[in-house]
């Protein structure tokens, strides 16, 4: 008897502090509801499959004058390096534990480099290109290094299936902590 | 025992390990004469005492006290160094003066920065955290809001990946502590638990990621595992009790225990939930070392394992023979320091060293060791044991599985790879002088 009373009063008690915790839990409900839509113009990710790529294109020949006039300053001519890294070119991985990565040498995403550009370049001016530059100095820089033909055109469809010398080079340190 | 005499027998203390280490009972069976013989790097311990006057500070009264203090004048030279001070398009980095200071807090003024493009200057008033992608619902987070939810505060070190990377070059660089491991601090944090926010927006079962971004000029992005999100992620908003410095990612900073500094996004203003790492810039080309075999590691996480000696250590000249305690600190991503080791002869004989409570999680434990030094060369290291029983590598295993430089590096603040966890050597001549070798 007192058993069986003590069992119901234990779950009287538990059905009280879920009802409790559930109260609790909604009561910390403070963000404020978004769109995607809203959020569009912060979201600037782009994933090494393609996903968030914009619609455009551009070509290494378009690219090669915007280079010129707005990333030569730092990046050097054709992007040979001046006060900022080359893009060009590349040691091999096996020069030594300190050799310059480069985009030849080492970046395994083509993604990437639309990715950065957009976000981070021109330095003194980030995130005032358009789409259709981003695409046409990706596509530049591509081609500089041969990854890419002259006459290829990147864009959403192109640019990941872009597979670079590196792409195989990398051991996760610690693997099982990739998810 | 002690109080009955003006000063310990120090001939009596045990002796723990060669070339004068002595057993770090002795900090507790002498109690605070002993601590107070052992005074550090600038008293000599045989100095007759000359008879006392007032100063001239004693004699009137002092200054006003400011609304917000700053150090001593006499404290001017306990500063971060700087490599970019003018702000030029390239990285900036302000590294802590280990040297000069003790405990296991960073001050907030002397924390570590790096910086790639400056610290913006965020109004908090428009700051909001949006947090969207693989969500249920997309959600906004004002300064505000997050300020009303309940809070969590734990001291935790943050650390570059590129911290001690000198210890790279085939030759000991010469440089201080500060130059040397400058990159890593240790404050309290206080903010809210991700995890509580991530719940609040519903999490999506195909999110295995969400890339983190701030509101800097970079918009420096980073890629997280979920579970790290849902183990111990913090968006802080304190640091040490006060609001975060600029530096440190003000108003709000995303807080990954343990973790590779960069990954730990300042002035963080997005989160996005997604099902694939983004390879970002940092990730895919900067945090990724290379290896002698020219592969390369990829999302290195983890800052393990490391301890490094800050009393003594270049720019500390030792004050003649005598009493010193050595001191320094340890820390690991995987739990709490379990034991520290120290020698002063180069590795031959060690000694354990005593940890300061309380010993946490994540964060600098400092540990302690009182030293005869008889006047003669010395060389001391530290080497580190965690909870999860990880040991700090010699520098030996470090370089056979991670290679060094061909030629030596003669700039300190290079970074000629990344993730160096090995011990480093101070060796000390018979003038005092405290220099950087490999031992």
């Amino acid at each position: 008897m007192s058993t069986r009373r003590r069992g119901v009063h234990a779950s009287v008690v538990l059905a009280a502090l879920f009802v409790f915790m559930f109260a609790f839990v909604s009561a910390q409900d403070l963000g404020k509801a978004i769109s995607e839509a809203d959020v569009a113009v912060w979201d600037i990710s782009i994933l090494p499959d393609g996903t968030g790529l914009p619609p455009g294109s551009g070509t290494p020949e378009q690219g090669s004058k915007i280079f010129a006039a707005k990333c030569a300053v730092c990046h050097g001519e054709n992007g040979k390096g001046a006060s900022a890294a080359a893009l060009v070119g590349g040691e091999p991985l096996t020069s030594g534990i300190e050799t310059a990565k480069t985009v030849a040498n080492f970046w395994p995403y083509s993604t990437t480099i639309f990715d950065f550009t957009r976000r981070a370049m021109p330095w003194p001016r980030p995130r005032t290109l358009t789409n259709e530059e981003v695409y046409a100095l990706t596509a530049f820089i591509l081609a500089q290094n041969k990854i890419i033909g002259a006459d290829a055109v990147m864009n959403a469809q192109t640019l990941p299936k872009v597979r670079m010398p590196n792409r195989d080079g990398f051991i996760p340190r610690f693997p099982e902590r990739i998810p | 025992m002690s109080h009955q005499q003006p000063r310990p027998a120090v001939d009596n203390l045990e002796i723990a390990a060669g070339n004068g280490l002595l057993h770090r009972r002795a900090f507790l069976t002498s109690g605070a004469a002993l601590a107070a013989a052992i005074t550090g790097f600038t008293l000599s311990d045989t100095a007759e005492a000359q008879q006392l006057t007032d100063a001239p500070w004693s004699t009137k009264p002092g200054i006003p006290i400011p609304e917000y203090a700053t150090p001593s004048s006499f404290e001017k030279h306990v500063v971060r160094t700087l490599t970019n001070p003018r702000g030029e398009p390239r990285t900036q980095h302000a590294r802590t003066p280990h040297h000069l200071l003790n405990g296991t807090f960073t001050p907030n003024g002397l924390h570590f920065v790096i910086s790639h493009s400056g610290a913006p200057d965020i109004d908090p008033a428009q700051h909001v955290l949006v947090i969207h992608g693989l969500v249920k619902r997309p959600l906004e987070f004002t300064l505000d809001a997050l300020g009303r939810y309940p809070m969590t505060s734990r001291m935790t070190f943050v650390e570059c990946g590129g911290n001690s990377a000198a210890l790279f070059s085939n030759e000991p660089v010469q440089a201080s502590a500060q130059a040397i491991h400058g990159l890593v601090s240790c404050a309290e944090w206080t903010g809210v638990m991700l995890s509580t926010l991530l719940q609040e927006a519903g999490i999506d079962p195909k999110a295995k990621w969400l890339i983190a971004e701030g509101a800097d000029s970079l918009a420096l992005s980073r890629s997280v595992p979920i579970s790290k999100a849902l183990d111990d992620a913090m968006v802080a908003l304190y640091q040490n009790g006060e609001r975060l410095m600029p530096g440190n990612g003000y108003p709000m900073r995303l807080l990954l225990p343990g973790w590779e500094g960069n990954m730990n996004v300042k002035w963080l203003r997005r989160i996005k939930l997604v099902d694939q790492p983004g390879m970002s810039y940092y990730e895919a080309r900067t945090y990724a070392p290379i290896l002698p075999n020219g592969k390369a590691y990829q999302f290195y996480f983890l800052q393990e394992v490391k301890s490094f000696i800050t009393h003594p250590s270049p720019g500390l000249k030792m004050n003649g023979p005598g009493f010193y305690e050595v001191s320094g600190v340890a820390y690991s991503a995987t739990g709490r320091i379990a034991k520290v080791m120290v020698t002063a002869d180069g590795g031959k004989t060690w000694a354990e060293a005593a940890l300061q409570e309380p010993v946490l999680s994540k964060a600098f434990t400092r540990f302690r060791l009182p030293w005869k030094w008889e006047g003669g060369p010395a060389v001391l290291q530290s080497r580190a044991w965690d909870e999860a029983g990880n040991v700090q590598p010699t520098r030996a295993e470090v370089i056979a599985r991670r290679g060094q430089t061909k030629t030596p590096v003669t700039n300190p603040a290079a970074f000629p790879s990344q993730h160096y966890n090995g011990p480093t050597s101070w060796a000390i001549d018979r003038t005092g002088e405290v220099k950087h070798v490999y031992a």
